[in-house]
């Protein structure tokens, strides 16, 4: 359980952390460290070198104007209690509130959440359900990957090895919308068994426009846009949804695995879905 | 590059020394400082044994370098009583409600809530128990450790007060 030897970088400035990178063989940055470090001290990873870029400054800032721009290296803990995303994104701090436990949150941040891409991790969700855009850098250049391209396989981001996420721009929906986000997990902070977050637009009492986002069910996080497309345009009446989704969740090729099954991830999900949009459009209603 | 010096404050002292890049915090305050009251279980981060503070924040020690620490205020088991050896109020509390057996945890139950309950002692029991559900503990089945950390709660905040 201790991590093999690598040699240490820690680089103050982003444009000495991108000649890292590609200077370097075999790197792994390490920024909160709450799934890197795991994996480091079981051996999983080996890597040659390690790139802490904890120290970069100017990855750790969260501001507005028409997007809300969060920098990679901010922290959980900040995103939880911030003005600006509670102000535009309140639903990420719902979701928040299933992330791993306080003392884990103080360092995991939102960019390692999202290189990490583990399977059942809510900030993914939340930046898919926004479509949100990631911009990534490396020595020669900077470009943005959309969300709904990020994730190419299990646990794997379509960054190249010399590129560093390095920003999350989020448009957020204007008003009036509700949202709504659920979540089952075995213990408080576990990894979700499934979960879900849902955004909905109501007009005289139909569902105008709405984004659902899974997790913990599949491969990936990802937008269940089957399941929005048979709801939207249609009267809101929860019964109704309760039919309306039956379709789209027998597509889906759940996790069967030795601790949950795919037949009681299908029912769980199923119920927290309703119970998401349930929340969401009590929320369009309230406003 | 994979050996480096490092200097911190821990309970107040300054320590230093040449470290392998790769030991953890909690490695290093074990085996280079001397501080063994942090616990090591799983070292991946799900047991919470080996929780610290670092600069006003309850880490875990085995997902934290202890090259990045360096410079940091750290503060371990050892510096939650008072310099005159006198209990701080969640350790008395542990005592009274026999919130330890084996004792393994309880270094990292009482950092973890040191540092919630310093940040604002005025917590119901759902957020106490949300707040030690990083923390495993496989003797006391955890009642002990509510009370004790309700009790603890009432006394900071009326100390604070
Ligand atoms: S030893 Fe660090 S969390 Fe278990
Ligand atoms: S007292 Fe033994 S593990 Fe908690």
């Amino acid at each position: 359980m201790k991590a093999s030897a690598f040699s240490y970088h820690k680089p103050i400035s982003l444009e000495d952390a991108l000649s890292l990178l590609e200077s370097e063989e075999e790197v792994k940055i390490l920024a909160g460290g709450q799934s890197l470090m795991p994996m480091l001290n079981m051996r999983f990873v080996q890597p040659e070198a390690v790139i802490d870029v904890n120290e970069i400054e100017e990855l750790a800032t969260i501001s507005f104007n028409d997007n809300v721009e969060i920098g990679a290296l901010t922290r959980q803990k900040t995103l939880g209690t911030h003005s600006i995303i509670k102000q535009h994104l309140p639903i990420m701090q719902e979701a928040l509130k299933w992330v791993g436990h306080f003392q884990t949150q103080s360092r995991g941040t939102i960019g390692g959440s999202l290189c990490h891409l583990d399977p059942a991790s809510e900030l993914p969700m939340i930046a898919l359900l926004y479509d949100a855009e990631l911009e990534v850098a490396s020595k020669s250049a900077t470009r943005i990957i959309p969300m709904k391209e990020w994730a190419l396989a299990y646990m794997m981001p379509s960054i190249a090895p010399e590129e560093l996420l390095t920003k999350i721009l989020i448009k957020p929906w204007g008003m009036p919308y509700g949202y709504g986000f659920q979540e089952f997990a075995r213990r408080h902070g576990d990894f979700a068994i499934a979960a879900v977050g849902c955004l909905l637009k109501l007009q005289d009492g139909v569902i105008s426009e709405i984004a659902i986002s899974i997790g913990g069910v599949e491969d990936v996080p990802r937008r269940f846009i089957e399941c929005e497309d048979v709801l939207r345009g249609s009267k809101y009446d929860i019964e109704e949804v309760k039919k309306q989704i039956i379709g789209p969740l027998d597509q889906i090729n759940y996790i069967d695995d030795s601790l949950v099954t795919g037949s009681y991830r299908q029912k769980l999900l199923k119920g927290l879905l309703v119970r998401s949009i349930e929340q969401a459009a009590s929320r369009a209603n309230s406003l | 590059m994979q050996e480096q010096d490092v200097r911190m404050h821990v309970n107040g002292k300054q320590v230093s020394g040449k470290v392998e890049t790769r030991t953890h915090l909690g490695d290093f305050l074990r085996q280079a400082a001397g501080l063994t009251g942090t616990h090591l279980g799983c070292e991946h981060g799900v047991c919470g044994a080996c929780t610290v503070i670092v600069d006003g924040d309850a880490v875990r020690s085995c997902l934290m370098l202890a090259v990045q620490a360096d410079n940091c205020e750290v503060i371990t088991i050892e510096g939650i009583a008072k310099e005159d050896g006198s209990l701080h109020p969640l350790q008395e509390a542990f005592r009274n409600n026999h919130a330890l057996q084996c004792g393994f945890c309880t270094a990292g139950m009482i950092t973890s809530l040191y540092a919630f309950l310093t940040e604002n002692p005025e917590r119901n029991e759902e957020e106490i128990r949300e707040a030690i559900s990083g923390n495993i503990c496989r003797c006391t089945g955890y009642q002990g450790i509510v009370l004790a950390a309700k009790e603890a709660a009432s006394k900071m905040a009326k100390d604070r007060n």
